[in-house]
């Protein structure tokens, strides 16, 4: 993992001086909250529904367990005993007092973390795979070069007021498990006459408008990375639309101007900037690359694994992934038990899984962008043991990408912006396909759900998508189908008109029972989808 | 740097249209939406451009700024308008060097606010040697 | 009636304007009639709240009812922790409020 040099650590002591300053300022009444919103939500402090809340980066979704544990205790000793890991790899803290915000970001410094840029219009926390460095199917860790991207943003003079806020993602494995192209910018790196480049697609996003980003590079090496992209935003600071909040995005730019005028003008751009030398030497790369060097695995660790225990083996089956080394797998925690909340851990899970994180997993966790958490090195070996421990925090529900790890934002239980509540929804579905047999009979089924337009629960992006909605007053929710996030990126259609929430469980029922009597060998929900269009759902739901 | 904080000057200040169109003018404004490009021709007899900020959220002319400070301006970048003391520093690495604020900024705050960094992540138009270079000498 | 309400300013709780000063209960909050604006400005401009706003509602058995279930929600917690709400102890409050 990255640590901090003096550099980075005096970098993040410094924004905390400086927002410390601030919060006095507001509360002294030297500054309006006007002026004073945008300068907190640099520092990923909102006003939500009930409280501020805070929202820590996680960058690139990678934490130490000294972290996690740091997690747990802002929980405890700031909130009210729990977080919410987001579709961004962040950690919301739902319930924080504006003159402990100076403290709490100091004990994160403590321990080289941050809120910096994870709201606001600015460059935001960068995402990525969260099997990065641990994926059978990766031609690199793409994790170095998220770091450089994330010394490169933070604070950038130039784009700090962008016209809308900036997300960037980075992947490198075939299977895109981060929603990379849904992103401002998505990288996934690929390798050109044996040299790894970055290939660059800009312009999507989801929100009112949701829009897959085209490739708008096909290669730039890294000692152009940063000029490029330094094009890019510079392009978009320039003639981004600012008349109207909703069109400000970079994707509304590109769809508006093309995607070949937009490329012609950051090449334009890119032949000035270049010349500036901003571009760090290769040997950056490499001091950053080599924190990210394959922990030390052990070398002799055996493929084989014990499935007798019938339940042991269910979970094997839905939440360990192949990991690149023999004898070891990444294993997947679920934050989605059936009567829980999406995302949500409690301190007491935290701790417990940086403890694991320590002493089975080399001392590295994940965020995924579906709400869950990853111990990215464990070995095979250790598999029953870890099993047995989240057995008994309530932290091994079998259901990876089956129905039930429903990603939800959340939605008008906490977000000043809601139409319509999120959560029960989900608690809902998943209490109807609680039964196993079912949920597996059903195989990957990706369920989205947002509580206004904003889309953050990416239900564009769901195999089956919620849309929240106000219908007079009274909660709605509007159905989709076919969206992916994944390599197979599609933006889902609506099925039409809307339901309420015990409407939308039953509708989603008929669908997935119309999909089970249609579907051919081996066909995902999504598959019979694409393959019979939206007809057949629309009469098994409206009948 | 401080006495440039609340800037005047008696320098005629004209558009940019007036600029292009015929003007013999030495100071001119640029607003969010207008491209400092078309400037380039003409910075050998320009001593001031000012880069409007109506909005202090509307952040198009750090760009201009940059621009101009990459094409070798050397005359005095003021920004004018909008402007917050919490703004100072990402305008100073941009290239301005001097501000005319519509509320005019207390020089201690500046002060502070201009010192927040110890060091910085990216080059900029400044003269600030980023931290990567620091890292390899 | 028209209530009152916005967060505090350094806790950010939700709160309610009482007719001399703010209260987290809604039971406490009475109806401002035109005051609102005013109060809002005066109590912003004294640092003792964030956003307030005004909003429509009608007076209950169990006190003011907000006509919008955003405020409601406000006014009780998240529906789905009662353990977090203004009253824990009451399991059916979340369904009263939507
Ligand atoms: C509770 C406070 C939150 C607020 C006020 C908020 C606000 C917003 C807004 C206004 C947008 C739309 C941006 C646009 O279309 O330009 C948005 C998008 C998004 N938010 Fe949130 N959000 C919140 C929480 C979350 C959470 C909890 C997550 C993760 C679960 C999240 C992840 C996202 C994502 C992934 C998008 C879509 C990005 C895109 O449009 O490309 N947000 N958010
Ligand atoms: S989608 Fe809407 S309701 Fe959900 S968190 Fe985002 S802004 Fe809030």
């Amino acid at each position: 993992m990255y640590q901090y040099d003096q550099y980075d650590q005096a970098m993040v002591d410094a924004r905390v001086a400086e927002f410390a300053d601030q919060v006095k300022r507001r509360l002294s009444g030297d500054m309006t909250e006007d002026q004073f919103k945008p300068l907190r939500l640099m520092n990923g402090l909102y006003l939500q529904l009930h409280a501020y809340m805070l929202r820590v980066a996680i960058p690139y979704g990678t934490l130490s367990s000294k972290q996690m544990h740091m997690l747990a205790h802002i929980a405890r000793k700031y909130d009210r005993d729990y977080g919410h890991f987001t579709t961004r790899q962040n950690l919301q803290f739902n319930w924080i007092k504006l003159d402990d915000t100076p403290e709490i970001l100091t004990d994160l410094a403590s321990v080289e973390m941050h809120a910096i840029q994870t709201s606001g219009n600015c460059i935001r926390n960068i995402s990525s795979d969260q099997f990065a460095g641990a994926a059978a199917d990766e031609i690199t860790d793409p994790r170095p070069w998220a770091e450089l991207l994330r010394q490169w943003s933070s604070f950038h003079p130039e784009f700090s007021y962008l016209p809308r806020k900036f997300k960037i993602c980075v992947i490198a494995a075939q299977e895109d498990r981060a929603a990379m192209r849904l992103h401002d910018i998505g990288i996934q790196i690929i390798e050109k006459d044996g040299v790894h480049g970055a290939a660059v697609y800009a312009g999507g996003g989801m929100g009112r408008t949701p829009m897959i980003a085209p490739l708008i590079k096909e290669f730039v090496p890294l000692e152009d990375l940063l000029s490029y992209l330094e094009a890019c935003l510079r392009v978009y600071n320039r003639y981004g639309r600012r008349d109207n909040m909703y069109k400000a995005r970079i994707k509304i730019l590109i769809h508006e101007i093309g995607a070949d005028s937009y490329r012609a003008q950051v090449e334009e751009e890119f032949a000035q900037v270049k010349a500036l030398g901003i571009d760090p030497p290769r040997a950056e790369f490499d001091r950053i690359a080599a924190f990210f060097a394959m922990p030390d695995l052990d070398a002799n660790a055996s493929d084989d694994l014990d499935l007798s225990h019938k339940d042991f083996a269910l979970w094997v089956g839905q939440n360990v992934a192949k990991h690149k080394a023999a004898g070891h797998a990444i294993v997947t925690i679920s934050l989605k038990p059936i009567e829980g909340i999406p995302g949500d851990a409690t301190s007491a899970q935290m701790d417990l899984m940086a403890d694991l994180a320590l002493q089975y997993s080399h001392d590295e966790l994940r965020i995924t962008h579906a709400q869950n958490v990853v111990l990215p090195h464990v070995r095979k070996a250790d598999l029953f043991a870890v099993w047995e421990k989240l057995v008994a925090a309530g932290l091994a529900t079998p259901n990876l990408d089956l129905i039930t790890d429903m990603i939800a934002c959340p939605g008008l239980d906490y977000c000043s912006l809601a139409n319509a509540r999120s959560i029960p929804v989900a608690q809902k579905i998943a209490d109807r396909f609680a039964d196993l047999d079912r949920q597996r009979d059903l195989g990957e089924l990706k369920l989205k759900i947002s509580g206004c337009i904003n889309a953050c629960g990416h239900h564009h992006a769901g195999h089956i998508g919620i849309l929240g909605v106000d219908k007079k007053g009274k909660e709605n929710y509007q159905l989709s189908f076919g969206g992916s996030g994944a390599q197979d990126v599609s933006i889902a259609n609506i099925t039409g008109p809307g339901f309420d929430e015990d409407g939308v469980v039953d509708a989603i029922e008929r669908a997935t029972d119309k999909y089970l009597a249609e579907r051919r060998d081996g066909e995902r929900f999504i598959d019979t989808y694409r393959r019979i269009g939206m007809a057949p759902f629309k009469e098994a739901i409206y009948g | 740097m401080v006495d440039q904080l609340n800037h005047t000057t008696d320098t005629p200040i004209v558009s940019m249209d007036e600029f292009l169109s015929e003007s013999n003018a030495i100071a001119v404004r640029i607003e969010p939406g207008e491209d400092a490009r078309l400037l380039l021709p003409h910075l050998d007899r320009l001593t001031l451009v000012e880069v409007a900020f109506p909005k202090f959220r509307d952040g198009r002319g750090f760009s201009s700024a940059r621009i101009l400070r990459e094409a070798g301006f050397t005359g005095t970048l003021r920004a004018q308008g909008d402007v917050l003391i919490d703004q100072l520093s990402h305008m100073k690495r941009c290239g301005f060097d001097a501000f005319a604020p519509d509320v005019p900024l207390n020089p201690d705050h500046a002060a502070t606010a201009l010192a927040t960094w110890p060091e910085y992540y990216q080059t900029a138009a400044d003269k600030a040697v980023p931290i990567w270079k620091l890292r390899h000498g | 009636m028209k209530l009152l309400t916005g967060n505090d300013l350094n806790t950010g709780l939700v709160t309610w304007w009482t007719g001399k000063d703010w209260s987290i209960h809604i039971e406490d909050a009475v109806d401002v009639g035109e005051d609102g604006e005013t109060i809002a400005a005066a109590e912003e401009l004294a640092r003792r709240i964030n956003g307030p706003y005004v909003i429509g509602g009608e007076l209950t058995a169990e006190g003011p009812r907000p006509a919008h279930i955003k405020d409601r929600i406000r006014a009780l917690g998240p529906t789905v922790r009662v353990d977090l709400t203004l009253k824990p102890n009451d399991p059916s409050a979340a369904e009263r409020v939507i």
